[in-house]
């Protein structure tokens, strides 16, 4: 079994979790799916630290993430495939 | 792996069973803490708590500290407790209650006697305790004795992912041996709050968790400036990489596993209705939520951290676990189960339930866990709004 460098909770997410120290740019990274035990690959864009996401699909302002197969906020700056995804681009839909 | 049907604890007149031995020394108010350290400087074997309040509150607010004082001195983890207040009424209020409970209970009152002669009187009672409760022997007792009590702090997205599944792991495990079990947290559930609402037994615990958050809500929108975003979540849940609130409510959420509650509890209220999950409306402030929980009368805390929280209570022991590799080496002297290794796959969920219950049952039985070895006791009233 390759390592695992990114968790997937749900099949449904469209982002990640590094789970090593960091992914670097340009760095492949090997996705471990929770939800079935599936796998995946993404190619990282910028260096994700530790415990931060990473985004799996194209992202557009006013899209929703999704991770635990739930609505978690909304995208406020465009988001490419393998970019980092965090307070700079989402925000909360609560408030 | 097979549970254990039963761990070491200490039998209490009234059934309840404790993990700790404890003879607290408990001050009624904010202005008898000195007496109360200086009873428990004097004696060996006795703690003092000493907190902030109890001085002009009124209405609700009033309530909850009187539940909170007197729910501590009723919890099996307390053998005996001295009570000492300023003025007598307050003081006998809670020794009453106590009483009920059939452990000895003592309250002295320093108004038109002193520090010192209250000190001297407090002491003599103290010690008369101590040594009664040093002889008590731990029994064999089932592990529906154990009252468990769970919330997470300084999460991250490790949190999420890895502590808190372990941690509700442990809760599918042991709620069908009927243990009763705790989450709390309302303001931490927020973004998640109708998917937890359904996780109500009845229709009477879902309605009674949304009024039990809408309050809360309408609470923070009333008296926010802004938003909650600059506290929830917090810096250092950002800096684990958690990105919203909702993101930190649906991790939140993994630690109650599949299971229903049964009842919504108020703030330090006692649960009546069984064996099984209740919710209690808290504060997601970690000491102020596990105060309530042990006022609850919960024996045994499960604490998953991230970014590595190090929360203890005086009287309910906290077992801190993490998932995050770095917190775990980092902050070893902190972290009672490492779990990190789900991350890399070299562990799954069940084995790590499995040693989350094991490392639970050594703490019931009288192991130290980090917190109480590091002398981590933060006993934190809850305050609902300003005293009069």
């Amino acid at each position: 079994m390759a390592s695992t460098d990114i968790i997937i909770h749900d099949k449904k997410d469209n982002v990640g979790v590094v789970v090593i120290e960091k992914v670097a740019p340009n760095q492949t990274c090997n996705c471990w799916i929770m939800e079935d035990d599936g796998s995946a690959t993404v190619e990282a864009k910028n260096e994700v630290p530790l415990g931060h996401k990473l985004a799996l699909m194209d992202l557009k302002e006013g899209d929703t993430i999704i991770k635990y197969g739930h609505d978690i906020g909304k995208v406020v700056k465009t988001i490419k495939k393998g970019e980092h995804v965090h307070v700079h681009n989402v925000k909360t839909k609560k408030w | 792996m097979e549970i254990p049907k039963s761990f070491l604890g200490y039998k209490r007149e009234n059934g309840r069973v404790g993990t700790r031995n404890h003879v607290i020394i408990l001050p009624v108010d904010d202005i008898s803490n000195a007496c109360a350290e200086a009873v428990a400087n004097n004696i060996k074997g006795t703690i003092a708590l000493p907190h902030s309040y109890g001085r002009l509150q009124f209405g609700a607010d009033l309530e909850l500290h009187f539940r909170t004082m007197i729910g501590t001195a009723k919890n099996p983890n307390v053998a005996a407790a001295i009570i000492i207040g300023i003025e007598p009424k307050w003081t006998k209020r809670i020794v009453d209650e106590v009483a009920k409970t059939g452990k000895p209970v003592e309250g002295f009152s320093i108004e038109g006697a002193g520090d010192i002669e209250t000190i001297m009187k407090a002491s003599k009672k103290a010690q008369e305790f101590s040594i009664w409760a040093s002889e008590k022997q731990r029994e064999e007792c089932p592990v529906s004795d154990l009252w468990i009590s769970v919330k997470c702090g300084e999460s991250d997205t490790t949190s999420g992912l890895a502590s808190n599944p372990t941690v509700g792991n442990l809760m599918d495990k042991l709620e069908p041996l009927g243990v009763h079990l705790c989450f709390g947290e309302t303001s931490e559930l927020t973004g998640a709050e109708s998917v937890c609402a359904k996780r109500g037994k009845t229709k009477e615990a879902q309605d009674k968790f949304m009024k039990t958050w809408s309050d809360y809500n309408d609470f923070i929108l009333k008296e926010a400036t802004d938003d909650l975003s600059e506290s929830q979540p917090t810096a250092g849940n950002i800096a684990g990489g958690l990105t919203t609130i909702e993101e930190k409510a649906f991790g939140n959420f993994q630690k109650i596993g599949s299971r229903q509650f049964i009842d919504v509890l108020t703030p330090a209220e006692e649960p009546v209705k069984g064996p099984g999950l209740y919710f209690m409306d808290t504060s997601s402030a970690a000491a102020e939520c596990v105060t309530l929980q042990a006022a609850g009368g919960f024996n045994i805390h499960l604490f998953p951290t991230g970014q590595g929280n190090i929360i203890g209570n005086p009287i309910e022991p906290v077992i801190k676990l993490t998932a995050n590799p770095l917190t775990a080496v980092k902050m070893k002297e902190h972290i009672d189960v490492d779990v990190s290794k789900i991350l890399s796959r070299q562990m799954n969920l069940d084995q790590a339930g499995d040693e989350l219950i094991k490392a639970t049952l050594r703490v019931a039985n009288g192991r130290f866990t980090c917190a109480e070895a590091l002398g981590h006791k933060e006993f934190v009233m809850t305050k609902l709004y300003r005293s009069a």
